[in-house]
């Protein structure tokens, strides 16, 4: 019933350009040529000439190949099913596991009516006291990582999905490389969080296309868990190379770039992912954490920029260390407050400590004179690195509380770490 | 057609900026996509539509509405939460759940409910557009039903309603025109939003200061009812809180926020706090004088551009009735860059960073829809209008930022600098202006500010030279640039008194600082001055967190001044 298109008129990069009729916007299309068979979408309609976007690429498509229009938009299976599959970009299994077919969805789906929203207030714990005690992540929060190219990222996030408290944790891969696929893969499997997972994940040898719809499909799945009452987690990696696809694609489009190449909605564009994140009243939730290179470590580039304007605070991984400068959870102080009563002291007094340790050093290192305090500041500023912020520790949020006291302890008197008298005399450890 | 742009050929006449409706058939529905015409070339125009074009078609039907894009006017817009095209949210929440869905647009004013009317204008008047007919009760104000804005020329009343309750559909008043058409009138007026309202006798200078109290602002670069103002600054600078402020304290009778393209966690907040605060001035809810319009960033781009111009809309609205009001716009950045993808998709040459040519004229239009207006019946109303701008990389060097520089009256920059070093708000004390009139007198203003330059200018050389190398009396004025930054020009906004400090009060501070910082300190060495100083600043800092009708108000004040006096007398 669905009428074969024998005639493509141009092609370009993954981009191609036929004569068709009754044809709608957004609509899906089958290219069948020598190269193989591939999904395409409809990215513009002008009078009888159908632009469509490609997703296995254009190479290797002829001009007589064929296109048959499919008469609906992209859609994805939805299903328990989809638990400790993985997919691709264009949600062809990636596993051995079978084909889903049925139970389909719609992806990019409309917003959430603001006034639906409430006001978050869980804590999502990941026994990381760099983000539990210093910078909370909030349910319904989204974050993004910004590093350089190189940093442990993916580990960071591998760790945050085997330990925070969440239902169903949906890993959105973008560029990975291969290796790093199979690391997420068989760290989940390891742990037996493999089960409450679903990836979908597109490496940077597979087409450009397939990259700018995993965090549609990811986030589509993610928001019918939600409505079904899941708290879940969608960690997505990386979102550079996410809007890098999308200038790819601009550019081929002839479309005019506006900074440093990238087209002129980059903002829209990254906003009406991130914006899905959301607690549903009387319903799940849908927590974000993406990972944002920042080419060059500039926090400036267009990308993590405008990630920036979009999200509720940022981490900074640096050196293989969560920084507690310029990292902030902007929702922290919504849920902060109700852990234990000397959280937010610790996490101020132990910033403050923090700072006075880095200006030290930078006096040591200028070759100044030390003081006795200078020096209770590198024994403390050394300790707080390695049982603080290094990545590896391990610990809930009332223990790294506690070791927070005992570190304070060893290093300073009561008097000297700024902190209120009522709580020094109720959790100042006696020795 | 080409993401949300498509070309529809059409017959007869159609205007610029007409609203049309796509119709999207679908599962034997039809629904109806709105938008609006950006462009005619020939028979053929080119449209915005406000929403997801999915599905759509070449050779889809498109209606036109005969009317341009439009607000609709009248009693019952206060405490309402809109979307960029005024479609009430929660009533559409009410309607289709927890998503919006496309093609459902709402009345913005609700039709059964029925307001107290009562009469003011009288048989046989002569009236033109804007004067008043009658009030109505709304909230804490009259709101005043006025000769349609849409209408030209003198109109004589023919008949007016009694005193009664009547819906904003039910006929209030008929008038005759002056050639005896008679053209019937309710509550209900409707006024394209990119045109400016102008039925006022004159505009007047802004000159009274709008206190927000907030100190750097009122203080160093205040705002006049009125005037116009920018708040650029980084992301994580706090732009926001510093309109979350703002929108609570400032001195105004009406409040429109301007949720524009940015996170809806942020008017999250606004929505479920402002009806639990109390509006200092009237002690009622602060929701009782706040209109929203909320267009955050995952909802259609076309309808950011609508936002502010529905916001504006509205606000000039209410300063018909002799109010003043202020429009928060956040962030104007955003609507920028709605403005640059319309202009992508429509193929125009670009500008700088690829925003159209005309967005300076674009913003200078929308910033001169501020103002103080006499009206005609001799009352005055104001709008003021601040917007904060969000420039890529925090630079202020870009298109939006500077063509925004041009057209306000007063800059507050926020400096990333200040916000890492946690002093709030991040306002620059420096780089910031201000043309309007402060609450204090200009040259006492500025002769704080040049200690604060020199301070500054010390500060750079010490982390040169070192402390050694600096001279005491350099040191001192160091100390004293320090003193003003942390006891009046940083705020906290977590304590309740510190973070609203009324007109008066400021004046009262603003005089013992300075005293403090005019006053010569003949201090031996650094180590004494430094001492003294960090005592005056906590001396200060805890008078500043002392509310003004406590009884230790007074003692405190006198122990900062008997500080200062001894150590100038001293040694």
């Amino acid at each position: 019933m669905h009428k074969v298109y024998h005639t493509i008129d141009n092609l370009a990069g993954s981009v191609i350009t036929l004569r068709a009729e009754g044809v709608k916007y957004r609509e899906l299309a089958e290219v069948t040529s020598r190269a193989g068979t591939s999904l395409a979408q409809v990215i513009k309609l002008d009078g009888g000439a159908v632009t469509l976007q490609v997703f296995a690429g254009a190479r290797g498509v002829a001009t007589d190949g064929r296109v048959r229009f499919l008469g609906h938009p992209m859609r994805v299976h939805f299903s328990d099913a989809l638990l400790g599959r993985a997919f691709t970009g264009s949600a062809v299994p990636r596993d051995k596991g079978p084909v889903l077919a049925d139970h389909l969805i719609d992806i990019g789906t409309p917003s959430v009516n603001p006034a639906k929203r409430i006001m978050p207030r869980n804590m999502v714990r990941t026994n990381i006291p760099m983000i539990d005690v210093f910078n909370s992540l909030v349910e319904s929060q989204k974050l993004p990582v910004f590093a350089r190219a190189g940093e442990p990222y993916n580990a960071l996030l591998a760790r945050i999905a085997l330990q925070a408290e969440v239902d169903i944790i949906i890993l959105g891969g973008m560029g990975l490389k291969y290796d790093d696929y199979l690391y997420f893969r068989d760290t989940l499997e390891e742990s037996g969080a493999l089960s409450r997972t679903v990836m979908i994940v597109h490496t940077a040898s597979d087409p450009i296309v397939e990259c700018m719809l995993v965090p549609d499909i990811a986030l589509a799945s993610a928001e019918q868990f939600a409505l079904q009452g899941k708290k879940v987690l969608v960690l997505l990696t990386d979102m550079t190379s996410f809007a890098d696809a999308m200038k790819e694609i601009a550019i081929t489009m002839e479309q005019i770039p506006s900074n440093r190449g990238y087209p002129g909605d980059l903002y829209s564009q990254l906003a009406s992912r991130y914006e899905k994140a959301v607690d549903f009243e009387g319903a799940g939730s849908i927590t974000i954490l993406a990972v944002t290179t920042m080419p060059g470590d500039d926090v400036t580039h267009p990308v993590p920029d405008n990630t920036g304007y979009i999200t509720e605070g940022q981490f900074y991984l640096r050196n293989g260390r969560i920084e507690p400068f310029g990292s902030l959870s902007r929702l922290k102080q919504h849920v902060n407050k109700d852990t234990r009563e000397d959280h937010r002291t610790i996490m101020d007094a132990m910033i403050k400590l923090y700072a006075s340790f880095k200006e030290t050093q930078e006096k040591q290192s200028m070759g100044f004179r030390m003081t006795e305090w200078d020096g209770k500041l590198l024994k403390y500023g050394v300790r707080f690195e390695r049982e603080m912020m290094d990545l590896s520790v391990n610990i809930p949020l009332e223990k790294a509380l506690d070791l927070g006291w005992q570190i304070l302890a060893d290093c300073f008197n009561p008097d000297e770490a700024g902190i209120p008298t009522k709580l020094i005399s109720k959790f100042w450890p006696k020795k | 057609m080409n993401g949300n742009m498509i070309t529809v050929a059409f017959d007869g006449a159609v205007a610029q900026n007409e609203v049309g409706y796509a119709c999207l058939e679908q599962d034997g529905t039809t629904q109806r996509l709105m938008s609006e015409i950006v462009r005619i070339r020939g028979r053929l125009a080119d449209m915005q539509v406000f929403e997801d074009t999915r599905d759509l078609q070449i050779g889809d039907t498109v209606i036109f509405s005969g009317h341009l894009l439009s607000a609709e006017l009248g009693p019952g817009l206060l405490k309402q939460i809109y979307d960029g095209l005024q479609n009430p949210l929660p009533q559409l929440a009410a309607q289709c759940g927890f998503f919006l869905q496309r093609g459902t647009y709402l009345n913005a004013l609700d039709r059964q409910t029925a307001w107290a009317f009562t009469p003011a204008a009288r048989p046989g008047d002569r009236l033109t557009a804007g004067e008043t007919l009658g009030t109505v009760p709304e909230g804490i104000f009259k709101h005043r039903i006025m000769v349609p804005f849409t209408l030209r020329g003198v109109y004589t009343v023919k008949r007016v309603a009694p005193a009664a309750d009547y819906t904003v559909e039910q006929e209030i008043a008929v008038l005759t025109d002056a050639d005896g058409v008679d053209h019937s009138v309710t509550m209900l007026q409707r006024w394209p939003v990119k045109l400016p309202v102008t039925c006022f006798a004159e505009r007047l200078k802004p000159v009274d200061t709008m206190t927000t109290r907030v100190r750097p602002v009122d203080t160093f670069f205040p705002v006049a009812l009125g005037g116009t103002y920018c708040i650029p600054g980084p992301f994580g600078a706090g732009k926001t809180v510093l309109q979350q402020i703002t929108s609570r304290y400032a001195d105004v009778d009406i409040v429109v926020l301007a949720a524009c393209g940015e996170r809806a966690g942020e008017v999250v907040e606004t929505l479920r706090e402002f009806p639990e605060l109390h509006d200092p001035r009237t002690g009622k809810s602060l929701m009782d004088r706040t209109i929203i319009i909320c267009n955050t960033s995952s909802m259609p781009v076309a309808a950011r551009e609508a936002s502010v111009y529905t916001a504006v809309t509205l606000a000039s609205y209410y300063r018909q009735m002799g109010l003043n009001v202020l429009l928060l716009a956040d962030s104007t950045s955003r609507w920028a860059q709605a403005l640059r993808e319309l202009s992508g998709r429509l193929e125009e040459i670009p500008g700088e960073e690829a925003f159209p040519a005309y967005l300076e004229s674009l913003i200078a239009n929308f910033y001169e829809r501020a103002g103080r207006v006499r009206l005609k019946d001799g009352t005055t109303g104001s709008v003021t209008i601040g917007g904060t701008v969000s420039p890529a990389g925090g630079n202020f060097d870009e298109p939006v930022t500077q063509a925004t520089l041009k057209v306000v009256g007063a800059f507050h920059g926020l400096s990333r600098a200040r916000s890492d070093a946690r002093r709030f708000p991040a306002i620059d004390p420096l780089e910031s202006w201000s043309k309007y009139r402060s609450v204090i007198e200009k040259e006492r203003v500025e002769a704080l500010r040049a200690i604060l330059r020199q301070g500054s200018e010390v500060a750079q050389m010490m982390k040169v030279v070192g402390e050694e190398g600096t001279s005491i009396n350099d040191f001192v004025t160091y100390l004293k640039g320090e003193l003003l930054d942390a006891v009046y020009l940083q705020q906290n906004a977590f304590n309740e008194v510190d973070a609203a400090t009324p007109a008066d009060r400021q004046r009262e501070m603003f005089a013992v600082v300075e005293r403090a910082m005019l006053a010569d300190y003949p201090f031996a060495d650094k180590g004494v001055s430094r001492k003294f100083f960090q005592a005056v600043t906590q001396a200060f800092i805890d008078w500043n967190q002392t509310a003004a009708d406590a009884p230790d108000f007074a003692s405190r004040r006198e122990t900062i001044e008997r500080t200062i006096e001894e150590a100038s007398r001293h040694a």
